[in-house]
């Protein structure tokens, strides 16, 4: 264990000196608050989850307890955050677990933090579209946002609250308003979308899910999520019918959870994997490690939409490099502008919600 | 120490692995897998404990059949876990009908089922409502899979475990090798406090656990920690005590709303992957568990056990005891013998 933790000293120091804070930004703000890394922790990022008593957020935290690069966990909710705190705080690993209950330790929870979670908000009920979550998720996650900007905004934003496709958009406008925006650190989560993407054609190929990479772009909802099977790895082809399940099931995947749960909530256990799946990437990325590219909702020039879903690559100032699209088919192609139709809509839904 | 191995296999399950030199196969045989098939049972996954425990078992590539059964709420449960990229395929059973499906073939059966504590209460006063829980559960696995290894979570264990052996008995599938109460939270929580208090990073600590899994049966052996600390007596004190109320710590901290869920899942899942590993032929697999033993007086005893092929390879003995420890020893010895016969004998008159 011992050289690991040596290297791992070195990379937190040497992180930390190609991470300063910005004073240039925050002298409009005093600085009430030391934006250091916590005392008493090893080398490891800080880590906060908005919402982590929640069906998404205690597994969540659970895991995110559980990863070598965390080393301090800050737990947020309105309700429960003392229990579920006390029960992951007795796991033996090196991550130090705080707790912070109620609107009035936002600030606390967030100060000095590398990463926010937030998976904060209600779940879909059958028959509702993520859309239909968009006026309770909305205001959370301005007031979130709203808190980021004051007490972590160098943070890498880690958006699961859906509807995605309007939740980034409104954080975006918070953090503009705020003076604090960067578009390389806030993504939204699409990692599902991927990990569900993987999952139905590895099992069309007969092949072991963890071998195949399916790239999801687009958007988080619906028809606005588009797998590009076209570019799978290991190259493979489909036929038109395994396309048209493939793209159908991956698009409702959501969906799919929604009505098997008949009332008891949405996708949690395999929400929480792939939202740590995506912030151990970010951690990677932060941590210096190199080649880190996974999926991601993000501000970006890859089609006439301001937000778009594709492959970026993540490093110590977030989402570094976005790819573009790469070649696509006929059928990819006209999904494309069904998406990119309904995408720009919730996008400007988002918009105007912080505007208005 | 293992539980960091438990971190580094599924590690993998977080970063992409897309070296594919897998030719395309026509069916879901994975014919370059060399790590052998194995089905892991969970018996109450839809609970609080069995929902998380279910999702870190799914992450496990030791894992490649995952069955998830409950009274209610596993077809959800599994569509949800289902869809996540890893080796096993998960399938969900509902209702008694289907415990036999999904008990068929299997290696592991986790059992979680039951009600948790609430604020005030002992794991004792869960024994009316859970003991009638486990005996239904144990006759269905002598019948559909009597070779698996049952991993005992319902509480409170140290009566539970008893209930199943006289179950099994009764079946003719006993098996004193493949019974396991799981107490890996209380090794948990001892390592944690201890690295804590003695100020060392707890990846490197190790702190065997014994008695049994309820208040003062729980019994850490601090003397045989490693790394040694310089803690006082008083500070040994404490921290025995709070190993053993670990539980209740929780407990009250949730005020109700339940019991530990996600620490309890992690362990379990750690003990669970042991039993995997030693099914495996993994060689040095040691952990602590309520086991059938001959160490002390007592049918039922926690301590080391060496896992193997057939479940219990070797019960460890208690090894050098402090003073305070042989207390301890002597205090747990006659609380655990009632709630062990408490526990047989409600398995023979029901």
């Amino acid at each position: 264990m011992q050289p690991t933790s040596e290297a791992n000293q070195r990379i937190a120091r040497i992180s930390a000196h190609l991470h300063p804070p910005n004073f240039q930004m925050e002298e409009s703000f005093s600085l009430r608050r030391e934006n250091c890394r916590a005392k008493g922790a090893g080398p490891g990022f800080k880590v906060a989850i908005l919402g982590a008593a929640g069906g998404i957020g205690q597994p969540l935290s659970m895991l995110m307890k559980m990863n070598p690069l965390v080393s301090v966990l800050h737990l947020y909710d309105v309700v429960n955050t003392p229990g579920v705190t006390a029960d992951i705080s007795h796991m033996d690993t090196g991550a130090v677990v705080r707790s912070f209950l109620g609107q009035k330790q936002l600030e606390d929870a967030l100060s000095g933090v590398d990463l926010v979670i937030i998976p904060a908000g209600v779940p879909r009920k059958p028959g509702m579209t993520r859309d239909d979550l968009f006026n309770i998720n909305a205001g959370i996650v301005r007031t979130l946002c709203e808190g980021i900007a004051k007490c972590c905004p160098r943070a890498i934003v880690n958006l699961i609250s859906n509807p995605v496709n309007s939740t980034v958009p409104i954080a975006a406008e918070v953090f503009k308003k705020a003076g604090t925006y960067d578009p390389k650190r806030l993504l939204g989560v699409t990692m599902l979308d991927v990990v569900r993407a993987n999952t139905f054609v590895a099992e069309v190929l007969g092949l072991d899910p963890r071998q195949v990479d399916v790239p999801v772009v687009g958007g988080h909802a619906g028809v606005t999520i588009l797998p590009l099977l076209s570019q799978v790895k290991p190259p493979s082809t489909f036929t038109p019918q395994e396309t048209d399940y493939l793209t159908a099931r991956i698009q409702n995947g959501g969906t799919e959870v929604v009505e098997a749960k008949a009332g008891a909530g949405s996708a949690t256990l395999s929400m929480a994997y792939a939202a740590v799946k995506f912030a151990d990437a970010c951690l990677r990325g932060l941590n210096g490690d190199q080649g880190v590219i996974e999926c991601a909702f993000v501000d970006s020039q890859v089609t006439e939409l301001p937000f778009f879903a594709s492959k970026v690559r993540l490093g110590r100032n977030g989402a570094e490099e976005i790819f573009p699209l790469g070649p696509l088919n006929e059928y990819e192609r006209a999904g494309l502008e069904k998406a990119k139709k309904e995408l720009a809509e919730s996008i400007q839904k988002g918009v105007s919600f912080i505007k208005k | 120490m293992r539980g960091s191995l438990l971190l580094r296999s599924m590690r993998s399950s977080f970063t992409n692995s897309t070296s594919s030199i897998s030719t395309h196969l026509t069916r879901r045989g994975y014919g370059t897998e060399s790590v052998p098939e194995r089905k892991v049972a969970v018996l109450g996954a839809a609970g609080g404990i069995g929902q998380p425990l279910a999702l870190l078992m799914k992450l496990n590539p030791l894992v490649s059949r995952l069955a998830l059964y409950d009274i209610a709420g596993t077809p959800g449960v599994a569509a949800d876990i289902s869809h996540i990229n890893s080796r096993s395929e998960v399938a969900g059973y509902m209702g008694e009908e289907q415990l036999g499906q999904a008990l068929e073939g299997s290696d592991v059966v986790i059992i979680p089922a039951g009600v948790p504590r609430k604020p005030g209460m002992t794991r004792d006063d869960l024994f009316n409502i859970n003991a009638g829980i486990v005996k239904s559960l144990c006759t269905a696995i002598s019948k559909y899979c009597p070779n698996a290894l049952v991993n005992m979570i319902s509480n409170p264990v140290n009566s539970t475990v008893p209930i199943a052996a006289e179950v099994f008995k009764k079946a003719g599938t006993y098996d004193e090798k493949k019974l396991f109460g799981v107490t890996t939270l209380d090794v948990v929580r001892a390592k944690t406090f201890y690295a804590g208090k003695g100020k060392i990073p707890v990846a490197d600590v190790n702190v065997p656990v014994v008695g049994g899994h309820a208040g003062i049966t729980i019994l850490p052996l601090f003397s045989q920690a490693t790394p040694k600390s310089n803690l006082s007596d008083e500070e040994i004190v404490a921290l025995t005590k709070r190993t053993q109320d670990g539980g209740t710590e929780v407990v009250e901290a949730k005020a109700g709303k339940g019991s530990a869920t996600l620490s309890m899942a992690y362990a379990g899942a750690i003990f669970a992957d042991a039993c995997l590993k030693g099914l495996n032929g993994v060689s040095d697999v040691v952990e602590c568990s309520f086991v059938q033993s001959s160490i002390t007086e007592l049918p039922f005893f926690a301590s080391k056990v060496k896992l193997g092929k057939n479940g219990v390879e070797e019960v460890l003995g208690l090894g050098h005891l402090s003073d305070y420890e042989r207390q301890g020893l002597e205090l747990l010895i006659p609380e655990l013998k009632a709630s062990i016969e408490k526990g047989v004998k409600f398995a023979n008159q029901n």
